[in-house]
């Protein structure tokens, strides 16, 4: 079997790690390409660590955004949807297809969906679509 | 940079070495720059395992550690705390999850995840070789905890949390304490009532000055965290203020219930469900606390007629705002029982079809004595229809509700004790009347309870047949022989349902399950504790769970919170954010995006600068990107640090 496109998450250490915890608890399977780093919340990921990962070979980056679940600020979604905003702004002007980078809220319970969210980010990158 | 790193590959039994291929990942990193040391271990989190690492890092000047296994949500303070007594700073340590995020989420591919935990563990050894020694910073906390809801489980919580020298706030939505347990008549424990077991528990809370009750309190905001929470409460009015009256004597309750018959507003005793009516103005229920009348301001009129009988009555009383300070905070909200859909096994639609809440209620209600009767007709046979809302095939409540098999057993003991002569029919889909509640079962197939049981998927019917109602059921403990009982009551065994939670989980933040109880971070290790700091649930509120282990839960709450705030002092995670003033300009951009106020500005040669307010910084990072010039790093997140594991995961030799 091909290798399939590496995907690096962003996921943030209270509310969405839990979830991806919970889906190996589950033994929910999703593609070994998906990597996770932890970050405290996805409002704190710079651009550049994004744009590093594309360089150094990532097909694909997601962020699993705290977004309405953060702890820590309410505006969460406006500014990790601005981080978002802002590299896909860099990638265009490096020639990238921007739906290279994705954002989604992944809730602490939300491990269904993180998993329907790799398989279709994985299908999406291996059918060269984006 | 730590150069003198310690790796351990954990099997995890077999959680992790059946699907990983530990010894390859053990050999692959040995050689991995700056790793000194490799090797695997069957439980990384055992005493002597730990006894071992704490030898090497002394032998071999480990400077920093690394454990692959399971999330570092379970064992990341066991492995600090190793670090630690080894004499290594403990923020030398990377915990690596190859378990959850790798042998059990790739046990469908071991090859591929091998490699991954390959990958996973040198990303922890490109953090920990970046890791910096550091010191966590500690707060002052407040020694006080509130309890939000006054069942049992919150009563409970609040004497044993006095006892052991915390201020508590034990507030209650209702106007009464209690919670459910009045609701119950006999308990299971031989001559002990729901109503005396919250009458025991509300004297000692009235009888503690280390518990401040608040009744008809709902907590509508919250700010600040752990150690110190300002919560914001609302306390709706009582329409009855006791000062300067008498409320211990027969003329006090005389007056009481003669007020209660001058108001012409009458409703549905929800207390009751339904069973029996209750007035706008009303008086506690045995079983509920205190013993003080109150409106029910939705069905009052305001006419007055209970204030020309009873001196205190107040309907111009008016809403409070409360805020109190509190280190911890710890949820017993309880549960509402599961009410069944209108047609379910005839629920609604058959009129001698109730649930096990309503008939609990109903012996409760019903003197002893004669015969048992349902609106007015005899009762000889009881049908009990198990798992109703509970172990559903289609339908949200897949779970057990579990209290429920032992309760309807009870139940049918109960009935035949009190009316001898009843005979009791269970229509099961398997009995779970586990430990000691096991007794009650022996006794009711002795006294000759008859047992029929289903498959999940054929479930019992309940119809009604020439005025007669029918229980039918393929019985599998005859071979599937379809049979027939009639039944002058059915009860159906309905399960719990958490009460609805939605404004505390919109106001604290705590995360719900698939189930909507609330969710523990660990059921084993942090079984009480949910991913927020200093918030813990006890209860019925985190699963359905008995009168018992409701207070299991309930102490243990109570002794987690109290270790956490009593000492005056909570150590933090010392993950700050920090400017590098020579590039920084002052533009105010982290200013704007911190939600604490953490950034202030100063002047540094010259210039305006931003700079950090540690005690203020929660380490959230909000204020990374909005940087213009990429001033600010944080602490185990700076860019080095998130860079070269970047690289560490995808550079595969």
């Amino acid at each position: 079997m091909a290798k399939q496109p590496a995907i690096l998450v962003f996921s943030t250490e209270k509310i969405s790690d839990p979830a991806i915890d919970m889906a190996g608890l589950m033994k929910m399977h999703y593609p070994p390409s998906v990597y996770v780093m932890t970050v405290p919340c996805s409002s704190a990921i710079k651009p550049r660590w994004i744009m590093h990962a594309f360089r150094k070979g990532f097909r694909g980056v997601f962020i699993a955004a705290d977004g309405t679940d953060c702890p820590y600020s309410d505006r969460c979604t406006e500014l990790t949807g601005n981080i978002v905003a802002r590299t896909q702004e860099m990638m265009k002007q490096k020639g990238m297809d921007p739906a290279r980078l994705r954002m989604a809220a992944i809730c602490s319970v939300c491990s269904e969906p993180f998993v329907r969210h790799m398989k279709t980010f994985t299908e999406k990158l291996s059918e060269g679509e984006v | 940079m730590r150069n003198r790193i310690a790796v351990y590959i954990c099997h995890c039994g077999s959680n992790i070495a059946d699907h990983v291929d530990v010894e390859a990942v053990r050999d692959a990193i040995a050689g991995e720059e700056g790793v000194v040391l490799a090797k695997t271990t069957m439980f990384a989190c055992s005493d002597s395992a730990q006894s071992e690492m704490i030898e090497d890092i002394r032998e071999n000047d480990i400077d920093g550690m690394v454990v692959a296994s399971c999330s570092p949500k379970l064992h990341l303070f066991t492995f600090r705390s190793v670090a630690e007594r080894a004499g290594l700073n403990p923020y030398n340590y990377v915990q690596a999850n190859i378990r959850e995020q790798v042998s059990w989420a790739h046990s469908d591919k071991p090859e591929q995840a091998t490699e991954k935990a390959l990958q996973i563990v040198r990303m922890a050894v490109a953090k920990a070789r970046l890791s910096a020694p550091l010191t966590p910073p500690s707060i002052t906390s407040e020694n006080v905890i509130l309890v939000v809801g006054a069942g049992v489980a919150g009563m409970r919580a609040a004497i044993e949390l006095a006892d052991m020298g915390s201020k508590v706030y034990l507030i209650e939505k209702d106007h009464y304490v209690g919670g459910r347990a009045g609701q119950w008549g006999n308990l299971h424990v031989p001559g002990v009532k729901g109503e005396g077991l919250v009458k025991d528990l509300y004297e000692e809370v009235a009888g503690r000055e280390g518990i401040t009750l608040f009744t008809g309190t709902e907590v509508i905001s919250s700010s600040g965290s752990v150690g110190s929470f300002e919560l914001t409460l609302r306390r709706s009015p009582r329409y009855f203020n006791p000062k300067g009256i008498d409320t211990s004597g027969s003329e006090f309750t005389g007056k009481v219930r003669k007020a209660v018959e001058a108001c012409p507003e009458e409703l549905d005793d929800d207390y009751d469900f339904g069973l029996t009516a209750r007035k706008a103005f009303r008086h506690s229920h045995p079983g509920q606390f205190p013993d003080l009348p109150s409106v029910d301001m939705q069905a009052c009129t305001r006419c007055g007629k209970c204030a020309e009988i009873l001196e205190g009555v107040d309907l111009e009383q008016e809403e409070q705002r409360v805020t109190v300070k509190a280190g911890a905070v710890i949820l017993c909200t309880g549960f509402s029982p599961y009410q069944p859909q209108e047609g379910e096994f005839g629920y609604g639609e058959i009129e001698n079809v109730i649930s096990l809440q309503e008939f609990r209620r109903m012996m409760a209600l019903s003197g002893s004595g004669g015969r048992l009767l349902f609106r007015g007709r005899p009762v000889n046979t009881i049908s009990y229809i198990y798992c109703v809302g509970s172990r559903q095939l289609e339908g949200d409540n897949k779970y057990c509700s579990r209290y429920c098999c032992s309760a309807a057993i009870h139940t049918a003991n109960l009935v035949r004790e009190k009316f001898p002569g009843v005979r009791n029919f269970h229509f099961h889909r398997g009995i779970r009347s586990y430990g000691k509640l096991e007794e009650l079962y022996e006794i009711s197939c002795s006294e000759g309870d008859i047992y029929f049981q289903s498959r999940d998927d054929e479930l019992p019917e309940v119809i009604k047949e020439d005025g007669e109602t029918i229980v039918k059921i393929a019985d599998i403990l005859t071979s599937g022989r379809d049979i027939e009982v009639g039944a002058d009551l059915v009860v159906l065994v309905t399960g719990m349902v958490p009460r609805d939670n939605s404004r505390l989980v919109d106001v604290l933040k705590v995360p719900v399950g698939r189930d909507r109880f609330f969710n523990e971070v660990h059921p084993k290790l942090k079984p009480v504790e949910v991913v927020i700091d200093g918030i813990y649930i006890a209860g019925a509120c985190q699963s359905p769970r008995n009168i018992n282990e409701s207070m299991n839960s309930a102490l243990s709450a109570a002794v987690k919170s109290n270790s956490l705030v009593s000492s005056g002092e909570i150590e933090l995670e010392p993950t700050m954010a920090a400017v590098d003033r020579s590039l920084c300009g002052w533009c105010g951009e982290c200013a704007r995006a911190c939600p604490f106020d953490a950034i202030v500005r100063e002047q540094y040669e010259g210039k305006e600068v931003a700079a950090v307010n540690e005690a203020n910084c929660k380490g959230c990072g909000m204020c990374l990107p909005v940087c213009p010039v990429n001033a600010i790093q944080l602490t185990g997140s700076s860019d080095a640090e998130i860079e070269s594991m970047i690289e560490a995961l995808i550079d595969l030799k």
